[in-house]
């Protein structure tokens, strides 16, 4: 066994690790280019029916939660941007039981490379891209008509939603994925965070029952995705009943979020007892 | 029949064996179940009776859907799975060789996951959600309820006949195509929104209501749901079975000649 590595040179090998597996799933999916298109069309058109859904509830009415269809149109751009980078960048992760059952972590576990990212970069699939490009263009669309009076500070904390909330939902899908580690064919659990978590933050807050948001606020901290850094980039009274300071915090957040998921994940990987012992 | 009896005996007991995944599931729609229910809650208090449906109306759609999600397999699935692997790997032939139906095996098993999705994935996210809102059990005299109950209960039994069908055809095509997942993703998208599951069809532009009501999706999740709302009831209700019926014959002929013409294919790969 070499020397212990810094922490520097242990991130840097990391992330060439994950862009060697990731590089070559991506070669091995573009050989098949027909369907790499379909899947990739396919993937944004599925995400794209819960926009529909908003639209034709938008035909009954003017106001849903008391926010107009440009401003949920804002909060659907903002969730399934953030969720689709995330599950573009560490999505394969929900597989894990799978190569636990069949014992194939076992393989990657005798590489010499981090864990966390072979397993990331696993199957990377490009066409989960198709969620992001869908995303992109219906906030665009919103930023248009919501026309914003863009000031230094509101590029900042868009910017930083788009950061912060990648890396909130990147770290619900790692410690789902270290849940795994005990309960092995149970991935759908991970769905109701992920997926359930980014159709709540499509709507208003206000649409929902106080616990519930409270829950996205002190529980698991979707709030911070998209809901808090949008009451200030929308300039809208607050309906959750928050610090105003919280609509700030998304990188304190989004650093607890990482913190506590990578924590989870050891402990995942420390229990980890190869199938058939 | 015996044959068939027991292929779904046992379809409905490995589904069984699963239970981390089916607690999982089950917390999934419930999930899913809460934050749909607020969404149409929101937009009922602005519009109430929209499309036909009153508050608790519209909020008992939302959990039967959820209830029925998994059942009927409304996002693809189930032994579409199976058969698309078998077909990728080639196992598929040596089903080819067996003296059974295909279809109908296939058929047999999936209505044995269907039964078990039933009992856990539909009943305990139901039975959370009436906890919470106030959804509607069918009502009037012992006989009517007893009417819409078994009415209901067929109305589902057809849409899991129809829905495998339809996945069923959607298989085959990775006879030809090689990779079934572009059809695979087609098919979900059309059933997700044509069958009724995410808002029902009747808020659609309404020439589009109209046509999408008649297609073969309604079947997998409108028309029972109405049922059992009591929407469909006397001529309305035969009509509706008759509907699922007739998709029915049409797609289990339309997968016997789709699967007769399959199996010289693969007679002439394999020669």
């Amino acid at each position: 066994m070499s020397a212990p590595l810094s922490p520097y040179r242990r991130t840097r090998e990391a992330l060439r690790a994950y862009r060697l597996v990731a590089g070559m799933w991506l070669r091995a999916s573009l050989a098949y280019r027909a369907s790499f298109w379909i899947t990739t069309i396919g993937n944004g058109v599925t995400s794209l029916l819960d926009f529909v859904v908003i639209a034709v509830m938008f035909r009954h009415t003017t106001t849903l939660g008391g926010w107009t269809l440009p401003q949920v149109a804002f909060l659907y751009g903002t969730s399934g941007l953030t969720l689709g980078l995330a599950d573009l960048l560490v999505g394969s992760l929900d597989q894990l039981g799978q190569r636990v059952r069949d014992g194939s972590v076992d393989t990657v576990l005798v590489r010499p490379a981090a864990a966390l990212a072979q397993l990331g970069a696993d199957r990377f699939a490009l066409r989960r891209a198709g969620r992001v490009v869908q995303s992109l263009l219906v906030l665009g669309w919103s930023l248009v008509e919501l026309r914003l009076d863009w000031t230094v500070p509101k590029l900042l904390v868009m910017a930083v939603l788009v950061l912060c909330g990648t890396v909130i939902f990147g770290s619900v899908f790692v410690a789902g994925a270290a849940f795994q580690f005990f309960a092995t064919d149970a991935a759908e659990v991970q769905n109701s965070v992920t997926y359930g978590g980014a159709t709540m933050l499509q709507y208003p807050p206000s649409v929902f029952a106080r616990d519930l948001v409270r829950g996205a606020v002190y529980g698991v901290p979707l709030a911070f995705v998209n809901w808090l850094p949008a009451l200030y980039l929308l300039g809208l009274p607050d309906p959750i009943g928050v610090p105003g300071w919280f609509r700030f915090a998304s990188p304190l957040a989004a650093l607890l979020c990482a913190t506590a998921a990578g924590l989870a994940w050891r402990a995942g990987i420390r229990s980890y007892r190869s199938t058939g012992s | 029949m015996r044959l068939y009896a027991a292929v779904a005996r046992s379809s409905f007991r490995r589904y069984a064996g699963y239970r981390a995944a089916t607690w999982a599931g089950v917390l999934t729609n419930t999930v899913f179940g809460f934050f749909i229910a607020y969404t149409y809650q929101a937009l009922w208090q602005v519009r109430p009776h929209l499309g036909g449906y009153d508050l608790s109306a519209a909020l008992t759609y939302v959990w039967l859907g959820q209830a029925l999600l998994m059942p009927v397999a409304a996002m693809g699935g189930g032994v579409q799975d199976d058969i698309e692997a078998r077909i990728v790997n080639g196992d598929i032939a040596v089903d080819l060789y067996r003296p059974v139906d295909q279809q109908v095996w296939w058929l047999a098993a999936d209505l044995g996951r269907s039964c078990y999705h039933l009992l856990s994935r539909g009943i305990v996210p139901m039975l959370v959600g009436s906890l919470f809102f106030h959804l509607r059990m069918p009502a009037g005299g012992p006989a009517t309820q007893a009417l819409t109950w078994a009415g209901a209960l067929l109305s589902v039994g057809l849409a899991v006949v129809v829905s495998f069908l339809l996945r069923y055809l959607a298989a085959l095509t990775g006879f030809w195509l090689m990779d079934p997942r572009g059809v695979r993703q087609v098919t979900v998208v059309l059933g997700m929104f044509f069958s009724g599951f995410l808002l029902p069809l009747s808020l659609l532009p309404t020439a589009l209501a109209a046509v999408a009501q008649h297609l073969p999706w309604a079947a997998m999740v409108q028309i029972p749901l109405d049922v059992f709302l009591q929407r469909r009831t006397g001529a309305a209700l035969a009509a509706g079975l008759l509907l699922q019926l007739g998709w029915a014959g049409v797609l289990l002929g339309a997968g016997q000649l789709l699967q007769r013409a399959v199996v010289r294919k693969v007679v002439v790969q394999g020669g």
